[in-house]
């Protein structure tokens, strides 16, 4: 397939990971921000690809496994009112709130649906003038231009049968988290190349200047992680701190700026709440005041409410990348995709789930090769 | 903001209870996979268990007077009832003839019950009927019986029809899910996700440069050349719910072998790639209606490979893994980077109503 097999060429992920394997000297721990990341990594086994000084850690950028359990509640009671049609994305579907999820809720008789885009909500508010249809909109920066987009057709089109149950996180504040956490382990970041597709590199340059720590904007293909990794490696070895732009290919400097413009005039910078992380201030967006017509929280009067978060399960550790998914002693046992403790073992991008579905034979046996001879892949290198 | 002002987040550590998902039913519990899996055993096996469920294939083999038959029953939901490729018609004979010819079974006899919503088309109703009774003609099976039930308005969605298949089973074959060996090949018949995504694409409005077509179509011939090769094939299943992935899930839990399979030997057409790749599908897990795995012992793998690719539904057949003692129970796939990762069986729906 055009445009994607060359980022999966074996040949050029080899030549990659044999100059990785030269570059690197001492041990460097580097977080990828995104789930999609995370998931290609372990779906191609690209970490066995990489020499044992680099160790990769996943990030908090899975939106479904950050979203808090207030708003999966929220969405559960607004789904059981016979006037309600609830729409969401696929994956929220499953994620367990504090007593029940959507999916039980449709067995139960809501009337819950699932949408690939958020404009299909607004079709279906349109053609069910008589019901309220809910959006349960959440996502980084990424799903809100389309999120806000669904908002202000609706607003234009004066329905008054369409709202949303916004749940927007930002990556910034939250690399901002980790990067105080007293914890922090992470000396380099594969940046969320969709994020900055959006929104630019200026935030990140910020983050670069004020931590002092190297950033490459990323791909999701297994040769632009890899290359991704050998810039921060290099920049690493060399003691320097620099954005770099990877994914070219998608990301400009300054991002999308239509994108960028409907999404500020829609929503407005607040504190949001990270499930398994808490609160970063200013790390989210809310519907600003034009649009509290649409607000499901508003609307419904929904916004008392706030759901305690039993302490079971080691997701906060694996959403800030101070443990692996294979450290749980639940993971695989009694965490399992059917019978989930934390999000990130729900969505499809969430780093439990990544290493169930691609690697949890590892949880027991070592893995049957050992990439991370250096001379095997210098002479793999050379053989080209 | 800059570093300074920014807060030091105290992390509490938080995490939901867990919900298993045994007080109600889902539409997981239909999708084919795992969760299917545990409703079968906790709840149908338990009642009705005996020696041809337990083996738990496509068809139940009987003995009946010193002759062999297969039975298999099959109920079809698809939605849309007419997409390329086929329609809910054709497509509840070739589901069940399959599940026969896995067994070895030459098709015979079926049976056909429709179950139709109060208002629904007398003109399609009759469309679908002759798709079916076009289709049978074509595999040489008789519908010797039949039911008709109709229900309320709003209490259906159009048209369910169930099919229930006998066949004789030929002599010296027995095919079983459990009868796979270390050393076995792995074959697979052709392109795979077609039929998932010709229905996926219909029902979304989605379009391509050229259509997706369902790969429906009655595999008992191809069977027939393959066992005219040799009848120590170990193992036959159409992959079509849960697709590839379940079927050799199920074959290596079922005969407590591992399977690995290799990413770049799997056949999937262009179009369906991109539109995976569109929707976010793997198609490992995508539906098919015409396509067989067969475990092999290797001495016979490219004898019944070569006779595979000169039947019109084999010509893209490959070999695509091999079976292992290693990791028993789990299936795993070469990447073409040379890694390894596990083939999962799908826990719930990648998408319902697929057939």
């Amino acid at each position: 397939m055009k445009y994607l097999d060359e980022y999966r060429d074996q040949r050029i992920a080899r030549a990659l990971a044999a100059e990785i394997a030269q570059s690197t000297t001492r041990p460097w721990v580097l977080m990828e921000i995104c789930g999609g990341q995370t998931h290609t990594i372990m779906r191609y086994g690209l970490d066995e690809l990489l020499p044992s000084e680099i160790e990769l850690v996943h990030g908090p950028g899975c939106p479904v496994c950050v979203t808090p359990l207030e708003t999966v509640d929220k969405a559960i009671e607004l789904a059981l009112r016979p006037d309600v049609i609830l729409v969401s994305y696929g994956d929220m579907l499953r994620v367990p709130g504090s007593r029940s999820d959507l999916l039980r809720a449709k067995a139960q008789g809501a009337d819950v649906r699932i949408a690939y885009s958020p404009t299909e909500a607004v079709k279906i508010a349109r053609a069910h003038p008589d019901r309220k249809v809910v959006f349960l909109a959440i996502g980084f920066e990424t799903t809100a231009p389309a999120n806000a987009m669904a908002a202000w057709q609706a607003k234009r089109d004066g329905l008054q049968n369409f709202s949303m149950l916004a749940s927007h996180v930002l990556v910034p504040p939250a690399i901002r988290a980790l990067m105080t956490s007293p914890s922090n382990r992470v000396q380099g970041f594969i940046a969320p190349g969709h994020v900055c597709t959006v929104v630019g590199c200026k935030e990140y340059e910020d983050l670069v200047r004020d931590f002092r720590i190297p950033m490459v904007v990323g791909g999701f293909e297994p040769v632009d992680i890899l290359d991704a990794v050998l810039m921060l490696v290099r920049q690493l070895e060399a003691g320097e701190a620099r954005l770099e732009n990877q994914y070219a290919r998608s990301v400009s400097y300054q991002g999308n700026l239509p994108a960028q413009k409907i999404v500020a005039e829609v929503f407005e910078v607040a504190d949001q709440k990270w499930r398994g992380i808490g609160a970063i201030p200013r790390s989210g967006l809310r519907l600003r005041e034009e649009y509290a017509a649409h607000d499901a929280d508003r609307l419904f009067g929904l916004t008392g409410l706030v759901v305690e978060e039993p302490a079971e399960c080691i997701s906060a550790q694996v959403l800030q990348g101070l443990k692996k998914p294979l450290d749980c002693p639940a993971f695989g046992m009694r965490c399992t995709p059917e019978n989930p403790l934390g999000a990130p073992m729900v969505s499809t991008e969430g780093a439990c789930a990544a290493y169930y579905h691609y690697r949890r034979h590892a949880a027991n046996t070592q893995p049957d090769i050992a990439p991370n001879n250096k001379e095997d892949l210098c002479q793999l290198k050379t053989a080209q | 903001m800059s570093a300074k002002d920014s807060a030091v987040i105290d992390f509490n550590l938080s995490c939901p209870t867990p919900l298993p998902a045994r007080d109600t039913v889902l539409l997981g519990h239909g999708s084919g996979g795992k969760l299917s899996a545990q409703l079968v055993h906790d709840v149908f096996l338990p009642a009705f268990k005996n020696p041809a469920l337990n083996r738990l294939d496509d068809q139940a083999i009987v003995n009946v007077n010193g002759q062999r038959l297969a039975i298999t029953t099959d109920t079809f939901v698809v939605k849309p009832l007419f997409f390329p490729g086929g329609d809910i018609g054709s497509l509840a004979v070739h589901g069940t003839v399959n599940d026969l010819a896995m067994g070895g079974a030459t098709p015979l006899f079926l049976s056909v019950a429709f179950i139709i919503e109060e208002g629904f088309s007398m003109d399609e109703l009759r469309r679908v009927v002759e798709s079916l009774r076009r289709a049978a003609e074509e595999v040489g099976v008789q519908v010797v019986t039949g039911d008709t039930k109709v229900v309320e308005k709003g209490k259906g969605d159009g048209l369910f029809i169930n099919t229930t298949g006998v066949g004789s089973v030929r002599d010296k074959v027995d095919l079983s899910a459990n009868r796979a060996r270390p050393g076995d090949k792995v074959l697979l018949s052709g392109s795979i996700g077609d039929h998932g995504i010709a229905i996926l694409a219909q029902r979304e409005g989605l379009e391509f440069e050229t259509e997706i077509r369902s790969d429906s179509a009655a595999l008992h011939t191809l069977v027939s050349v393959m066992l005219g090769v040799t009848r120590e094939i170990r193992c036959m299943r159409d992959p079509t719910r849960g697709g590839v992935s379940s079927t050799l899930n199920e074959i290596a839990q079922q005969s407590r072998v591992g399977i690995e399979i290799e990413e770049a030997s799997l056949p999937i057409h262009e179009q369906v790639r991109g539109a995976c790749e569109l929707l976010g599908l793997d198609p490992l897990y995508v539906a098919n209606e015409g396509k067989l795995i067969a475990i092999v012992p290797p001495e016979n793998a490219d004898a019944v490979l070569q006779a595979m690719r000169r039947h019109y539904l084999g010509t893209e057949a490959q070999i695509i893994g091999t079976v292992l003692d290693a990791h028993p129970g789990l299936v795993t796939m070469r990447t073409p980077l040379g890694t390894t990762r596990i083939v999962d069986m799908l826990s719930g729906d990648q998408l319902p109503r697929i057939c």
